[in-house]
């Protein structure tokens, strides 16, 4: 079918302009691989660690590590950076692995979607799963998002733990009655006496020409919704504990993840860990200027970043994550140390994630700016098919840099 | 099951009375349904999980639902399970296996697929239930809703309620198939078309569909035919678009009430003494229990902020406190029988 041989050409083709091999560590290696999508997935057990906590910490950058890396080196668990342990993955192995983990913790979890069952879903994050845990609980559906949207809503008021996955976000729109009039509503109407503890997961974002249609930046549209609650993935590292907690939670959560980032490869641990839904994640910690962004744009400004450290700036770089609530903790400490801030999207201008985050700090930290809030977003247009009109509509590391330049003078 | 009928026809006419003497802010009758509401009702099991439209409180009355509580959702008191977050007859218990109504059309024709593909993978001995109108059945979800509960093999009863009206449309400006009950033949679900305003046919219709359902894993659509005596709801006047003739002829010669109440009279279960003791001490009970849920308080105002996530997020924590800070400044613009706790 048209959209699986896209997928398909997605994973053989992405060794383009993306490949970011700056980091020297032997732990953290953030590579695009022209992997194609039938490659063999390295699932490693996860050891028993952490099993009760909900709560595992991710994310703090240990400074004394940075001085001699452009940009700075990640080290989410300090004792795996001691040893090598860990198994290295792609983003989409990540999720997958994430998901199995607790399909086989909780017989609650099921997963719904087009095409997930022994197609294995069309980006392989489902591959293994209907053979694993049966047809009923990784249940291919007919067409009509709305419908098994809705389906996933019912399960999950009468006790199941459903994961839906969109075979696009943009298709969700299609189930946007269903994620908007019940999955976020009905916990509240019904005074608490149902809970919807479902998973709305799929790719979104701009990918390589895959038209407009298939570019739909959905958490603009879904940030507005009472009731959900929405995170963005951008490392495996943070995909497999941001796939866990979103299971876990009693909320109706929208995971969303990329589709240039399905091939992303990472070293993660071995034990199992969860990570917050609410918390940002530091990249680099810095004192000039905060950048605050999420999925894809990350590593263009992890990229910008290391023209920008040549410069001699120091960025702050905060990957915010949690899209629904923002950890205004993590961005406001942030703030109040640099006093400058430049957001860095891929949503449209209008009404997207920066918007509303500029209007969040404009609220809660007007006193420390010292500069208007930049904000660098797509432009308010379709994405183009063609491809060089379609990198036009995407915030590219020039820009990145040029924008600092005159934040920070 | 008689009783239970006449109870939600006194309820309905007295609650209907009471939101046009502005006690009640909006209501909506089941008036010529009630055989659907409680035959229907009495044929399934407590276990059977119930996804409904709006006209369908019978269900829940029968479940066990007690007027006091009827009356507390219609005032959005303190008392009410919803917490006061929704519209009169938006019921929904727990507890009686009934969700919470949310309106908008065919919603929850999927949510009960949904709910019958639990029970199938916990193999329970229950089945899914929803109800929809004539209406509900151009709506895209019935569709899809219909075609999974086929493909899945889902214990799914998929009521209709075919009661000629969709708001001001007919059904001959709804659809041009033969009814509702061809649409399940198309989807290869097995259908049945009863009398709806007969309560002892749809007893039997809904209790062998349910045993099917249940047993051979499969969904059953029943669509049941009747007459929506009532205004679509209080914010509505049918005779604008159809004859007083017409409603005047269903709600008398054709009453579902009267008919069972005639069947059981003339089998001596029944009499004249016994209905107008029912009635009188059904509206005694009625305006006690409004009374009763009118005098109760509303809500705090932190049950605007409650419930939205299962724990409270700072940014709504803020929220709550503005809004604290405001009604607390300005009490005299805000009503003043909502406590601000």
């Amino acid at each position: 079918m048209g959209l699986s041989s896209i997928a398909y050409d997605l994973g053989s083709g992405l060794n383009g302009p993306m490949s970011i091999s700056h980091l020297s560590s032997p732990r953290q290696q953030l590579a695009f691989s022209a992997k194609s999508c039938s490659r063999a997935c390295i699932t490693v057990r996860a050891a028993d660690g952490n099993s009760g906590s909900m709560r595992a910490p991710p994310s703090t950058v240990r400074a004394s590590k940075l001085v001699t890396n452009a940009v700075a080196v990640k080290s989410e668990t300090a004792s795996i950076a001691a040893t090598k342990s860990g198994h290295e993955l792609l983003l989409f192995e990540a999720l997958r692995e994430g998901l199995e983990e607790e399909m086989e913790r909780d017989p609650r979890v099921c997963v719904l979607g087009e095409d997930v069952g022994h197609y294995g879903g069309s980006y392989k994050v489902t591959k293994g799963l209907a053979e694993k845990f049966g047809d009923l609980r990784v249940l291919d559906t007919p067409i009509a998002e709305n419908s098994f949207t809705g389906m996933a809503v019912g399960a999950a008021m009468t006790g199941l733990r459903p994961i839906v996955e969109g075979m696009n976000m943009g298709f969700l729109l299609l189930a946007y009655n269903q994620i908007s009039n019940n999955c976020g509503m009905l916990h509240y109407t019904s005074g608490g006496q149902f809970t919807i503890p479902v998973v709305i997961r799929g790719p979104g974002g701009v990918g390589r020409q895959l038209g407009a249609e298939h570019s739909q930046r959905l958490e603009s549209y879904f940030q507005s919704v009472p009731g959900l609650q929405m995170v963005a993935c951008s490392t495996p590292y943070n995909a497999k504990g941001l796939m866990k907690a979103a299971i876990r939670s009693e909320n109706p959560v929208i995971l969303c993840e990329h589709v240039l980032l399905y091939n992303l490869k990472e070293r993660i641990p071995d034990e199992e860990y969860v990570c917050c839904l609410e918390r940002a994640e530091l990249v680099r910690p810095g004192k000039d200027v905060t950048i605050l962004t999420y999925s894809r744009m990350r590593h263009h400004v992890l990229q910008a970043a290391k023209s920008l450290i040549n410069k001699g700036y120091d960025p702050e770089i905060i990957d915010i994550i949690s899209l629904k609530p923002f950890d205004l903790h993590t961005i406001g400490n942030s703030i109040k140390k640099t006093h400058k801030v430049l957001i860095v999207e891929e949503c449209m201008r209008t009404g997207g994630i920066g918007a509303s985050l500029r209007a969040s700090i404009m609220d809660n930290f007007w006193d420390y700016l010292d500069a208007p809030i930049m904000c660098l977003s797509s432009q308010d247009v379709p994405t183009p098919y063609a491809g060089t009109l379609e990198e036009a509509t995407v915030v590219q590391p020039p820009q990145i840099v040029k924008a600092i330049k005159q934040l920070c003078g | 099951m008689y009783r239970k009928m006449v109870t939600l026809q006194v309820m309905d006419t007295i609650f209907y009375d009471a939101q046009r003497q502005g006690r009640i802010s909006f209501y909506v009758t089941t008036i010529g349904e009630e055989a659907i509401n409680i035959g229907s009702a009495a044929a399934l099991n407590a276990t059977d999980v119930v996804f409904s439209q709006y006209r369908e409180p019978g269900v829940l009355m029968w479940r066990g639902f007690t007027l006091q509580q009827f009356a507390n959702q219609c005032y959005g008191n303190e008392y009410d399970l919803g917490k006061g977050r929704q519209m009169p007859v938006h019921y929904g218990s727990n507890e009686l296996n009934y969700l919470t109504v949310s309106s908008p059309i065919a919603t929850q024709v999927p949510q009960a697929v949904g709910a019958a593909y639990g029970l199938k993978m916990d193999k329970k001995d229950a089945c899914a239930v929803t109800y929809f109108g004539d209406g509900g059945t151009s709506e895209g979800d019935f569709h899809a809703g219909m075609n999974f509960a086929a493909v899945l093999g889902a214990p799914v009863l998929f009521i209709c309620r075919n009661n000629g009206w969709a708001i001001s449309t007919p059904t001959s400006e709804q659809f041009r198939s033969d009814g509702v009950a061809i649409k399940g033949q198309a989807y290869g679900v097995r259908s049945i078309r009863v009398d709806g305003n007969d309560a002892l046919a749809v007893y039997f219709a809904v209790k062998n569909a349910r045993k099917m359902a249940v047993e051979e894993f499969r969904p059953i659509l029943i669509e049941a035919l009747t007459y929506r005596v009532g205004h679509h709801s209080t914010s509505d006047d049918s005779s604008k678009y159809r004859s007083v003739d017409e409603i005047e002829y269903w709600r008398t010669r054709r009453d579902p009430v009267a008919r069972l109440r005639m069947f059981l009279q003339s089998n001596r279960w029944w009499d004249d003494e016994n209905e107008d003791l029912l009635r009188q001490d059904l509206r005694t009970q009625m305006m006690s229990v409004l009374h009763n849920a009118e005098s109760k308080k509303k809500p705090g105002l932190s049950n605007l902020f409650e419930d939205v996530y299962d724990v409270i997020p700072q940014n709504l924590k803020e929220q709550e406190q503005e809004t604290q800070a405001i009604v607390g400044k300005y009490p005299k613009d805000y009503p003043s029988d909502v406590p601000l706790d």
